[in-house]
């Protein structure tokens, strides 16, 4: 556990540097786990070279589910929209720097997710987008 | 003959897995039986002695083998209509689980006997198992459903209830035994009003009877849908009990082998019951296992194990409401079953579990197939302990010691 809820997950979690909403934004998408009901809207702003910005990340649900997606709109200001969707799974769980169960690992992936179908514009967070 | 004194570390020997580590140094706490129990060795012996020693397929074979076989499989069902008391061994189907055997009823009897109008009861504890097959049939047919409400304190109201009753219900459907609230409902009480009104009755028994006596004469339930898994037996089989009468009414479920008495081109004649309803070659295996898991439980008594249960389950009642932010849904102990679900101050029973988990306390988070009911309760999931006659007060008090730990980490 102590891996698993490193001081940083729990620091995230609690105190999240970029929970919000833009408005405006270019980009904008939202989703749920059916699983455990997490729920997480990511909003961006894309300048003129195609960069990300400004990022923030609004929703509910359990700690993995929330310090992932605030660390995953903290890695992604400033990098191009072809950099994001490059962005796969293993990004992600670089970021959290802990190894997750089957279960565990949609919620830490769902931000992931939501972000890709945003960025390439499709209606579905499928998991296809993160493989 | 059940044993005198219950013996909680004798009991658990008969149960491997309990000694196992979830991972170095770290015993397990197996508190999840809601969702499936344990298998005590015996169970899994027989299953085994099965494949070894006489495996072959059964009816219809003259070898010994096949005769051997035939005749486990239908001592299993034997032994299942005696442990609930069923008038006779062919009211008992032999199913997948207790949602095939709900579905069963759902695709046969129901389509048989409901249409346009009608209105199926049901309450707002059921889990998913005992509300979408009548919600497919209410799209298809145009059935209306209704529901008794679940009171604050996790009861069912009984007085719309009665109330509901004055519709004149084809069928009252609910669970006698809570999966989320542990509520113990008044069955005998809900059957008699439902026949009364003229309803035929269906009684979710997945909790029940792997926790309770349950006694399908003295209920006077016209069907009872449970799982051989979560009462020491293995998955992949459930039963269905129907009074003899309905089920000889009712038509085949699914066609094939073994279902039939003679077979046209063009046309075939339904076996007798419950052969009507087992097409194909069933989970044999399995039911040897599931008689042998009866056998099991009605040595120890069900009277016996349900005191056990009581008795851990008014204990982590009392040590979960000394914790500060937690609050336990559903009735008093006196009320439920071995169930304990609660919600922990704000934190995610996603993250409670999984910090548990590396204590080694395994218990459930989430909805547990019951979504309505947690809406109703204003939350979006829970943590949930259960308890069955292996679990020990030591297992509870490991339990709370990893809940001041979340607290601790969440601070």
């Amino acid at each position: 556990m102590d891996d698993l809820y490193r001081e940083v997950i729990i620091e995230h979690y609690k105190n999240p540097a970029y929970r919000g909403h833009l408005d405006p934004h270019d980009i904008i998408f939202e989703d749920d786990n059916p699983l455990c009901g997490d729920h997480i809207e990511i909003t961006l702003r894309i300048d003129k070279d195609d960069r990300v910005s400004d990022a923030a990340f609004d929703g509910k649900g359990c700690a993995i589910s929330q310090a992932s997606a605030d660390l995953l709109v903290e890695s992604i200001i400033g990098r191009s929209l072809e950099e994001v969707k490059a962005l796969n799974k293993e990004d992600v769980l670089d970021l959290l720097g802990i190894e997750l169960g089957p279960v565990r690992l949609k919620c830490a992936l769902l931000s992931l997710k939501v972000l890709k179908a945003g960025v390439y514009g499709v209606g579905e967070a499928t998991d296809s987008l993160i493989e | 003959m059940a044993v005198s004194a219950f013996d909680v570390q004798r009991i658990r020997t008969d149960f491997p897995i309990l000694n196992r580590e979830v991972r170095p140094g770290i015993l397990l706490a197996y508190l999840d039986s809601t969702a499936t129990a344990q298998k005590p060795a015996v169970v899994v012996e027989a299953m085994d002695a099965f494949y070894q020693k006489y495996n072959a397929n059964i009816h219809r074979g003259i070898h010994t083998l096949a005769e051997e076989a035939t005749t486990a499989y239908e001592d299993a069902r034997q032994k299942v209509a005696a442990f609930i008391n069923a008038a006779n061994a062919a009211e008992v189907i032999f199913t997948r689980n207790t949602t095939e055997s709900i579905n069963l009823v759902a695709y046969t009897w129901a389509r048989q006997n409901l249409n346009s109008g009608d209105l199926v009861l049901l309450t707002e504890m059921e889990h998913h198992s005992n509300l979408i097959p009548w919600q497919i049939l209410a799209a298809e047919r145009d059935v209306r459903l209704e529901f008794v409400p679940v009171t604050e304190d996790g009861l069912l109201d009984l007085g719309v209830y009665r109330q509901l009753l004055g519709l004149s219900p084809k069928l009252v459907s609910f669970t006698q035994m809570s999966n989320v609230l542990g509520t113990v409902t008044p069955a005998v009480e809900i059957i008699r009003l439902a026949h009364d009104a003229g309803a035929v009755t269906l009684v979710d028994g997945a909790q029940s009877v792997p926790h309770l006596p349950v006694d399908v004469q003295a209920l006077d339930v016209d069907f009872l849908a449970f799982s051989a898994h979560k009462m020491c037996g293995p998955t992949g089989i459930g039963a269905l009990y129907g009074k003899r009468r309905l089920l000889e009414s009712m038509p085949p479920f699914m066609g094939g082998g073994d279902m039939i008495k003679t077979v046209h081109l063009r046309s075939f004649v339904p076996n007798a019951i419950p052969h009507k309803f087992e097409a194909g070659t069933p989970a044999i295996a399995q039911a040897v296992g599931f008689g042998a898991a009866v056998d099991y439980l009605a040595r120890i008594g069900m009277q016996t194990i349900k005191e056990h249960e009581h008795a851990i389950t008014t204990y982590a009642l009392e040590r979960l409401e000394e914790i500060p932010g937690v609050r336990v849904i559903g009735p008093s102990c006196d009320l439920k079953g071995g169930v304990a679900a609660f919600t922990l101050d704000e934190i995610h029973p996603h993250d409670v579990a999984q910090i548990l988990d590396t204590y080694g306390v395994a218990v459930r988070a989430g909805h547990h197939c019951a979504q309505p009911l947690h809406e109703k309760f204003g939350i979006t999931a829970t943590s949930r302990a259960s308890f069955y006659l292996y679990n020990t007060t030591e297992e509870v008090d490991r339990m709370i010691d990893a809940v001041y730990k979340v607290k601790e980490m969440f601070a």
